[in-house]
């Protein structure tokens, strides 16, 4: 195998338990995003927009819908004779298997994987963000600099710094400490958890802390470079950079899509954010339908009104139907004389007839005020309201429900109603 | 695998008017998502028919840019291939195609290469989605040495650009006429035709032999009454985009809830090359009604009963109505844009009408796009 000059690991195992109801059947990297994506396809592109073709995917979670968006990498052009895109799940071994327990843990099981490629340098990845980024000049800064390790900072408001790590560095770039989640932050520039390792460090390092328990880029393996001189840049990044990890910040980036004009735009020719579609019938807006700002996706069916929303492929909205400020993804039916308030319903719903969700007074939700707060109503994956049910704020859904469930018709704002377990 | 599949993408026609002045008819956009060229693919692919050849001479590169790919109708695979063949100059041919039947003499080596034992041949520039397994079948069972699927004719198409035919009740073509000035039948063939390779070999040798090019007048029509020639009826929707007129009601009939139900809403799927364009975005303004709508499209004002394609722009207090906008084209501020079609990647300037009163008009303009 010829070697490559830099590949990516990019970390897609993790649950993204603050997505509530989103994550339960999939992997946080497959969550649906801006009509058409997944968030998983912007590190992809970036990296092939980058010119980087070797891209090892560590899965954990729940990879079913990962696998099968990922596939061979054909729709980011990742099929390759030579590198391409590799899943990399958790593995048996003769002596200690185990799951994958920190992050750095999860690049270490796959040693095997950076040296058949033999690279120069490792990219460090996680799909948790939406950007466009090209890691190639951030290469260049890496080499420039003869860095063995450069992270990638953004600057952050100076009273948001202490939600992130950040980094201290020196005029030159070179980084001199970190606080991880400061009080108060010395600086304003949060790691955006994008790492370019010179591989022989990265190696050493991962071998040094094979027994660390957890072992975590942020909290072991930054640290102990720091701590043996290796010379450790940052390099600014100033673009849009969004992280969708919460229920309230994933709905407003998608929201913020549909500004006139977006300040992340994806209607640009230059990088492209390309993604696995099965979709590509037009949409049909009906002789009844409204639809204002908004964006549709693919073979939608409109027929009610639209608007301030994001609607993914295959969506049908019927007659009568309205749907206000909130996300809809994949192929769920949204019935007659349904009213959809500032909600985020996942693939495959059914919405009945002259339901009504988000309506009503703000609650705290009984389920789990850290997740479902933002005044949202979120409904998992293949769920089911039945017809001329109420359902409040703060709520949380999952699974098919019946009208038994909902005493009086109504679920109550900050209530939940999970009945889907893993095996149903 | 007993088919291999030819597309026969090859010509224009004056019908289309300007509208091929830039690509193939066959590469023409239809329905949005598509080009004309994938409805004949996709029904070959989803027939287990796995080897193709398109045979172009007409603007081939048009073609040849969207099939540059194989992979978007699952072809390209070890068995089989996608494979277009334009006119080149052999050691023993110097011709452009002079005909279909030419055409594809002109690829006999092709032909006698390969090991189906049948070959469908359809042509390029056909909206339909048929199930070409049981019509092999039905010519297997018949023993037939050519089966022509046909169909009636849309109502308000004009007969006289096809061949018609008639059909005797055991399914044998008693009558064929191409393009009759007034048509005996509206029962129209297809241009989808079933024969045994060698037999299609044989003929197309014969053919050239005596300085014969067509496969309708020469073959087809000559041989009517001598051979074992079948016609099968299909009733599913068809249409040829030929013609201004047709291809402009072609686009217009996806709006009809049963034609998108057959070609969008059912398996199996059409196919086309992906595009990779984000969602179609409505900005404050819009108000779209009866329309379809592409990907990757913006818009910003009124659009009624209209067929909007893929990456197309539309400005502030314009309306379109009753018209077809291709790929690319960029609509400015207060436009009207009445019974037309706008060819793709055009640019239509602030403060202008265009408005095709008796008949659809085409609109090229060659506007540049700087400073807009």
């Amino acid at each position: 195998m010829s070697s490559k000059e830099m590949i990516a690991m990019l970390l897609a195992g993790g649950q993204g338990s603050r997505l509530g109801v989103l994550t339960s059947d999939v992997a946080k990297p497959a969550v649906a995003f801006g009509g058409k994506y997944r968030i998983i396809d912007f590190p992809l592109s970036n990296c092939i927009n980058s010119g980087i073709d070797t891209v090892g995917v560590l899965t954990q979670y729940q990879p079913l819908a990962l696998n099968t968006h990922i596939g061979i990498g054909t729709p980011w052009d990742l099929d390759r004779n030579n590198g391409g895109v590799t899943v990399l799940p958790p593995y048996e071994r003769s002596d200690n298997s185990e799951w994958y327990s920190g992050t750095a843990n999860a690049i270490y099981q796959n040693m095997k994987y950076m040296e058949a490629y033999n690279p120069e340098y490792v990219l460090i990845l996680s799909g948790d963000h939406i950007y466009k980024m090209d890691y190639e000049a951030m290469l260049d800064f890496h080499k420039q600099n003869q860095a063995d390790v450069t992270l990638a900072v953004i600057p952050v408001p100076m009273e948001e710094a202490s939600r992130f790590g950040v980094v201290i560095a020196d005029e030159n770039k070179r980084i001199r400490d970190f606080q991880e989640k400061p009080e108060h932050p010395k600086s304003n520039l949060a790691s955006m958890g994008i790492y370019i390792f010179s591989w022989p460090v990265l190696r050493e390092a991962l071998l040094s802390l094979k027994d660390q328990s957890n072992c975590d880029f942020g909290k072991h393996i930054i640290p102990y470079c720091h701590s043996n001189g290796k010379r450790i840049f940052a390099y600014e990044f100033n673009g849009y950079w969004k992280d969708v990890g919460t229920l309230g910040s994933y709905w407003q980036a998608n929201m913020e899509l549909i500004d006139l004009i977006p300040e992340f735009n994806l209607y640009e020719e230059f990088w492209k954010i390309y993604t696995k579609q099965d979709k590509i019938e037009p949409q049909y807006i009906g002789p009844d339908a409204t639809v204002g700002k908004a964006i549709i996706g693919a073979g939608d069916n409109i027929n009610g009104t639209v608007h301030g929303s994001v609607l993914s492929a295959g969506v049908v909205v019927e007659e009568g139907a309205v749907v206000k400020d909130s996300i809809i993804m994949k192929d769920t039916v949204i019935r007659k004389g349904a009213y959809i308030e500032k909600s985020i319903i996942a693939e495959n719903c059914v919405i009945g007839e002259n339901a009504k969700i988000g309506i009503g007074q703000e609650e705290d939700s009984k389920l789990n005020p850290k997740i479902y707060g933002f005044g949202l109503a979120v409904i998992g994956d293949n769920s089911v309201i039945p017809a001329n049910v109420t359902i409040g704020k703060n709520t949380a859904i999952r699974g098919v429900t019946d009208q038994e469930d909902y005493p009086d018709g109504v679920l109550p704002s900050g209530g939940y109603l999970i009945k889907a377990g893993d095996q149903s | 695998m007993k088919a291999l599949g030819i597309i026969l993408a090859g010509g224009n026609s004056t019908r289309m008017k300007s509208l091929s002045d830039k690509r193939a008819i066959s590469a023409m956009p239809v329905g949005c998502s598509y080009r004309a060229i994938d409805f004949a693919l996709s029904n070959m692919t989803n027939s287990n028919i796995q080897t193709v050849a398109v045979l172009s001479q007409y603007n081939a590169r048009s073609l040849n840019e969207h099939l540059i790919s194989s992979k978007w109708w699952n072809f390209g695979r070890k068995q089989g291939g996608l494979f277009l063949f334009t006119p080149t100059v052999t050691a023993d041919n110097s011709w452009w195609y002079r005909g279909t039947a030419d055409a594809m003499w002109q690829n006999i080596d092709f032909l006698k290469k390969r090991h189906e034992p049948y070959v469908v041949i359809t042509s390029g520039d056909c909206v339909c989605k048929i199930d070409l397994s049981p019509i092999l079948d039905f010519h297997i069972q018949k023993q037939a040495d050519i089966t022509v699927v046909c169909t009636k004719a849309p109502e308000w198409d004009d007969i006289s650009r096809f061949g018609t035919v008639k059909i005797d009740p055991d399914g044998l073509i008693s009558e064929f006429e191409e393009k009759p000035m007034i048509a005996h039948s509206n029962i129209v063939s297809t241009g989808t035709y079933v024969i045994r390779r060698r037999k299609l070999i044989e003929l197309l040798e014969q053919c050239n032999a005596e300085g014969r090019y067509n496969f309708v007048t020469d073959i087809l029509i000559r041989y009517t009454g001598m051979k074992k020639i079948y016609g099968y009826m299909v009733d599913s929707y068809w249409s040829n985009i030929a013609s201004v007129n047709s291809y402009f009601r072609t686009n217009m009939d996806f709006l009809k809830p049963e034609v998108r139900e057959f070609f969008f809403g059912s398996e199996p799927k059409i196919y086309s090359k992906a595009q990779d364009l984000p969602p179609a975005k409505f900005n404050d303004g819009a108000s779209v009604h009866d329309s379809l709508i592409g990907s990757g499209t913006i818009i910003n004002s009124v659009v009624d009963h209209s067929v909007i394609f893929k990456n197309v722009f539309i400005g502030n207090n314009t309306v379109i109505k009753n018209s077809i906008v291709l790929n690319g084209a960029y609509i400015g501020d207060n436009v009207r844009v009445e019974n037309c079609i706008v060819e793709s990647n055009e640019t239509l300037l602030s403060d202008t009408s265009y408005v095709g009163d008796d008949q659809i008009k085409i609109v090229v303009e060659n506007n540049t796009r700087l400073g807009i």
